[in-house]
């Protein structure tokens, strides 16, 4: 049973913001579960009932993969998920159109996961602008480090965006400070070496740079990248972690079920449940 | 980054953060041993000793006839394993070996930058593992096979397009997975900085030599430099030489495939617009939403959507002049070549042949100089050079 009333957007005719969400479910003791899929995987409208799904489930907060032809930070899972998306006819214009459908039954926070050419191909200005338009929280461009983010980062306040970035076990202490510098709405920690994928365990290693990132900022730490069980996102979130993605291991159930989309929804629906239980 | 890695606004480093230290680390070691005197010393040994430098600038007496106007051929097909690619692992091999590296990791299209990648990581002990679409598996059987005598393992790719681009992909994820031992040798003047100017430096060695050849041969400058570019390694080694040089004209020639006025081409810089791919900002070969779209050239080599960041800043400055011949062409400039001089180029050499004929019709001058950079050899193209000419071999 939750404790708080969740509202649509219309109803309330507000997007919660990350920070909203964050102290909410801090105060339930709990940390932030955070569902990802690519917008348009395996289609526009399955999609979008697989992010229902997600939010009828206990999402916290939303993670949407942008599809992009050649997403070099993403293993195998993810980037079949794209290719069956693109190959589905998305465009970058639709996956607004996604959002804006997303938005009609849910308030909670939507970061957007993307590859740095489509957002350069549109244009800055208008791809933030419309960001805003949807009601998107967040943007983490997975090939944008800090130090081509001038733009990006300008675009993001001037349109009242959150511009996420990553820090990962190779990153100095020093880079974290202008990291969090120019980071806001949350720090996306990459658990594991390596790109995005299912793994089998939680390593000491993701951890101790949960504990290390931890000394350098107050913003709320998300770890993404192998967290694919109940077990791991128990894991982090007792770590000091503020939330997990779980991206791969959900898609993998879609690639699975692909020839019968119900079985999949509603075997996502049971993952999804348990995942968000293991926060708690 | 000690140093931006930009060309105008081409260039930098557009990649996940997980690799942004080994950039770091990377551009560390190459700033600190490219003019070490061990360093350069042990690297102009191996050019010599192991790959066969220098390479001769040879005057092509009946194509110059033909042509009507004086051509030089640049002969790097005459380097170890048959192309310029070698100059490239050389001094990327031994950096890695000098930054304790304990495995080389590499893409390869055709074959030729993974076989330069293979026989140096044999010659130095290094471990290596070479990416290669499934598809280039199949159509360059041989030198996969060649590869792995020389103790290198080939990895086949089957995602995306299963080709080079995603080759590349591929060998981003890896190195992303295994940064802290391995070092990616990419095989051209692409990517996130400091391969741009890194590569651009170990393939210096062409321009370099051929522009003291020229002046000793002719006693002046050459009127113009033409090389192909796919990524643009072997064109920036030759124009390296004389980019300072206001009066040479310096000309790249892009695989055009059908035609770049079709959709079948690989001609990033004629037909590309800006974007971002592989690590930099440069032009690329993409749709109205950013996504890249697949090349095409009957030359492996220069069957790529993107094009090393440079370029796109010498083209936009108006230093060099790029330009597109098609397969047909292409296939004639090879004939040409192996006829008239008994060399059979690289098709993707064919490329710089045939555009220097249709340059020569223009400029009608026998005084003038021109010198072609024969990146490589024909030998892999024989299969399908024979079967394009409709010939049983």
């Amino acid at each position: 049973m939750k404790s708080h009333q969740r509202y649509t957007a219309e109803e309330k005719n507000v997007v919660q913001g990350y920070s909203e969400m964050f102290l909410d479910v801090k105060n339930r003791g709990e940390g932030a579960f955070i569902p990802f899929t690519v917008a348009g995987d395996p289609d526009f409208e399955t999609s979008l009932k697989i992010v229902q799904q997600y939010v009828d489930s206990g999402a916290d907060a939303l993670e949407i993969g942008f599809p992009f032809s050649d997403p070099v930070a993403d293993g195998p899972s993810v980037q079949a998920a794209d290719i069956r998306s693109l190959n589905s006819g998305m465009t970058t214009e639709r996956c607004f159109e996604f959002i804006d459908r997303i938005r009609k039954f849910t308030s909670i926070p939507i970061g957007i996961l993307v590859y740095y050419n489509l957002i350069y191909k549109i244009g800055l200005e208008e791809f933030y602008r419309k960001a805003r338009k949807s009601g998107i929280n967040g943007i983490l461009a997975a090939d944008l480090p800090p130090e081509e983010s001038n733009d990006a980062v300008y675009m993001a306040k001037k349109y009242k965006i959150n511009q996420i970035f990553m820090v990962a076990q190779t990153t100095s202490n020093q880079r974290i400070n202008e990291v969090v510098k120019r980071c806001s709405g949350f720090l996306y920690v990459v658990a594991v070496m390596g790109v995005t994928g299912a793994r089998s365990d939680i390593k000491k290693s993701t951890v101790d740079l949960i504990k290390r990132v931890k000394n350098h900022t107050k913003l709320p730490l998300v770890v993404g990248f192998g967290i694919s069980k109940p077990e791991h996102v128990s894991d982090v979130i007792k770590s000091g972690a503020d939330g997990a993605i779980v991206a791969s291991a959900i898609i993998d159930i879609i690639t699975d079920k692909l020839d019968d989309m119900d079985v999949a929804k509603d075997e996502i629906g049971s993952f999804c449940r348990e995942l968000k239980h293991s926060t708690k | 980054m000690i140093t931006e890695g930009k060309f105008g606004k081409y260039g930098g480093i557009f990649v996940p953060e997980l690799i942004i230290p080994a950039l770091e680390e990377l551009e560390g070691a190459f700033l600190r041993y490219k003019d070490d005197e061990k360093f350069t010393k042990e690297l102009e040994f191996y050019l010599r000793e192991f790959a066969g430098r220098p390479t001769s600038l040879y005057f092509a007496k009946n194509l110059s006839k033909k042509f009507g106007c004086k051509i030089y051929l640049k002969r790097e097909d005459m380097l170890h394993t048959g192309a310029h690619k070698i100059n490239n692992t050389l001094g990327q091999g031994l950096l890695a070996k000098y930054m304790g590296k304990k495995r080389l990791m590499a893409e390869t299209g055709a074959g030729q930058h993974g076989i330069a990648t293979a026989v140096v990581g044999a010659m130095l002990s290094i471990p290596t593992e070479v990416y290669m679409g499934i598809e280039d598996v199949e159509r360059q059987k041989l030198n996969v096979f060649r590869m792995e005598l020389s103790g290198s393992h080939v990895i086949p790719v089957e995602t995306g397009s299963k080709t080079l681009k995603d080759a590349i992909n591929e060998a981003f994820r890896d190195w992303i997975t295994n940064v802290e031992t391995t070092h990616y040798l990419i095989g051209s003047t692409m990517g996130p900085h400091p391969y741009p100017i890194m590569v651009k430096h170990f393939q210096s060695v062409i321009g370099n030599e051929a522009r003291k050849q020229i002046l000793e041969k002719e006693g002046k400058l050459p009127d113009a430099v033409i090389a192909c570019v796919g990524g643009g390694s072997n064109a920036m080694g030759v124009f390296s030489g004389f980019i300072e040089d206001k009066d040479v004209e310096l000309i790249g020639v892009e695989g055009g495939g059908d035609g770049i006025e079709t959709e079948r081409t690989g001609a990033t810089l004629c037909k590309g617009t800006e974007g971002i791919l592989h690590g930099s900002l440069s032009f690329v070969l993409q749709d109205d939403n950013g996504q890249i779209s697949e090349a095409h050239s009957v030359s492996a080599g220069l069957d790529y959507p993107g094009v090393g960041p440079e370029h796109a800043h010498l083209k936009i400055t108006g230093r060099a002049n790029y330009v597109a011949v098609t397969n047909q062409e292409a296939l004639r400039g090879f004939e040409l070549l192996s006829k008239y001089e008994g060399i059979i180029p690289a098709l993707e050499s064919a490329h710089a042949v045939a555009y220097a004929e249709k340059y020569s019709k223009v400029i009608e001058n026998s005084e003038k100089t021109i010198i072609i950079n024969l990146s490589g050899r024909g030998d892999k193209d024989m299969f399908l050079v024979a079967k394009e000419m409709g010939v049983e071999v």
